[in-house]
């Protein structure tokens, strides 16, 4: 049913990914995504594949959990390699009718694909590890800085909070709509693509009507119990970080290194 | 009054529509929802505020903690007059507030997250904030489902945790609005024992609740008659065996109440004084 959704695709165990600060598994992650650019051989590839391996050993998610989520990317990483497979001019070393493939092609097909395959892995680990509340709260304090900018950082994470927290409400609102049209007759399953979208109008207006009343009782409650913004508040889990952040900093700043040694020398 | 916590005078109440014509014009609608309540409230009661729909019930629960501000009248709070916009933040905290709807109140995706929110907003450090969590949920029996997901629990559970949510900003007065009218006969009972409790336990209750089962159990009660103001205020006792006053606007009885007078008019000898089924019970039986 509705009710029992996981809210993004968070795998709870208990590991040492797990336990790590949220702000050094973003950093992480977006150095990941920078590292996975920089490198330009299969040897990078390798050497980064091994990494990743063992950060995912460590994190205890199963390898199944991980390509589960990469079945909905399948077309996009397929579309990538025959692209690249059938585009790409060079030494021709296949050829049959009008589709032609050449040894640099395949190169660059292959090449694309392991990048991309790494960069999904790799970054699902970052949701797969992290709670979405913590997720938020790391973001506004890594945004800290641009709170000076005027940038309203606080709000855009209390936001993202407040919407992680009523995705659940919202549906089980949607599901009551949908239940009390379809008791006075509305039918949703059946005529072309346009009459379905135009039949959804009964479930849209009154999901709105609804969002905007949750949002009025929130904003009361919220009032209620001193809601003043970002300013001058303090958390039941205070960010800290702690001795296997640090050795996690230097580990991902010294493969960082190792990449763009690999890339100058090989 | 000498013990006096919360102290209301003259207050009145206006909402203001902005109503456009038809030729574009606005034209500012007035509706006085509120019209001059005055109030005492002691320190350690639990008084009770009933009335049918719309007789500013809810407006005036939230005018005591300065969520509305009085269009005329002054409220004062622990001797803060509530227009004192500065100390505003302080009388919210003295003055915590349970809403009706228990989805609608709750903002973190995890229990003890969100009562923490209370004691995060007014900067508490985050040890205290800890034990004062743990001693809510502890106090409303929701600890075990400290990390649980909100819209996993039931309503009466999610209420329960509205209520934990409150009691963490530390506040001597707790305002319940409608907090059971959602909720199915179980969690309205969960919900009556917990408020029960922070009574003995030396909070000021104020409870508004169009159910007379629940009103019974304060020491205090108010009825507020739509655009009128108060109708009755004093016991239970005193208020409910008024039955005729409360038939006048449309409030029924509590069911003992009920019994009573009807068993009267069948020319039985029973109490005015009998507002509970327990006492009914009790007395009916003594007669045998």
């Amino acid at each position: 049913m509705i009710r029992d959704i996981t809210l993004g695709q968070y795998y709870n165990a208990d590991s040492v990914i797990h336990r790590l600060d949220p702000r050094i598994k973003i950093i992480a992650s977006l150095l990941y995504i920078v590292e996975l650019f920089v490198v330009d051989s299969f040897i990078g590839f390798f050497y980064a594949t091994a990494a990743l391996g063992l950060v995912i050993a460590l994190s205890k998610v199963p390898l199944s959990f991980i390509f589960r989520g990469m079945k909905a990317l399948l077309i996009i990483l397929i579309f990538t390699f025959v692209i690249n497979l059938f585009m790409i001019d060079g030494t021709i070393i296949f050829k049959l009718w009008i589709f032609t493939i050449s040894k640099e092609g395949l190169y660059a097909a292959l090449f694309m694909t392991f990048r991309l395959v790494l960069l999904i892995t790799g970054t699902s680990l970052l949701t797969l590890t992290t709670k979405p509340i913590s997720l938020t709260d790391g973001l506004e304090r890594l945004l800290y800085p641009l709170s000076k900018l005027k940038v309203p950082t606080h709000e855009i994470a209390m936001m993202m909070t407040i919407a992680l927290r009523f995705i659940p409400t919202l549906l089980e609102e949607t599901d009551k709509i949908i239940k009390a049209q379809q008791a006075r007759g509305a039918d949703f399953e059946s005529g072309n693509l346009i009459n379905r979208a135009k039949n959804l109008i009964p479930i849209i207006v009154p999901l709105f009507v609804s969002a905007f009343r949750i949002a009025h009782d929130l904003a009361m409650a919220m009032e209620a119990r001193c809601y003043k913004g970002g300013e001058g508040r303090t958390r039941l889990h205070p960010m800290k970080y702690g001795k296997r952040d640090l050795v996690a900093y230097v580990l991902v700043f010294a493969f960082l290194a190792s990449i763009i040694l690999l890339r100058i020398f090989i | 009054m000498e013990n006096s916590i919360i102290k209301i005078e003259n207050l009145i109440y206006e909402y203001v529509k902005q109503e456009v014509l038809d030729d574009g014009s606005t034209v500012e609608k007035v509706k006085r929802a509120l019209n001059g309540i005055s109030l005492d409230i002691e320190k350690g009661s639990f008084l009770a505020v009933v009335g049918q729909n719309g007789s500013g019930k809810s407006t005036l629960a939230k005018n005591i903690n300065g969520l509305l501000l009085p269009t005329r009248g002054k409220i004062t709070v622990k001797g803060v007059e509530l227009a004192d916009d500065e100390r505003i933040w302080d009388i919210r905290q003295n003055v915590a507030m349970v809403f009706q709807n228990p989805d609608n109140q709750l903002v973190a995706s995890i229990v003890e997250d969100d009562v923490a929110f209370g004691p995060e907003n007014l900067g508490v450090p985050s040890e205290v904030i800890r034990q004062r969590v743990d001693d809510a949920l502890k106090l409303v029996g929701m600890y075990e489902m400290r990390n649980k997901a909100p819209h996993l629990l039931s309503g009466g559970q999610k209420q329960r945790i509205a209520i934990a949510g409150a009691l963490a900003m530390d506040p001597d007065i707790i305002v319940f609005d409608e907090p059971t009218a959602m909720l199915d006969p179980k969690g309205r009972k969960e919900v009556m024992a917990i408020i029960n409790k922070l009574h003995e336990e030396g909070k000021t209750i104020i409870l508004i609740t169009h159910f007379m089962e629940e009103a019974v159990q304060a020491d205090r009660v108010v009825i507020l008659k739509k655009g009128s103001g108060i109708l009755l205020d004093g016991s239970p006792k005193e208020v409910f065996c008024q039955s005729e006053t409360l038939r006048d606007v449309d409030l029924t009885p509590p069911l003992a109440v009920e019994l009573g007078d009807r068993l009267r008019a069948r020319g039985m000898d029973i109490p005015q004084d009998i507002t509970r089924i327990e006492e009914l019970v009790e007395y009916l039986c003594q007669l045998k």
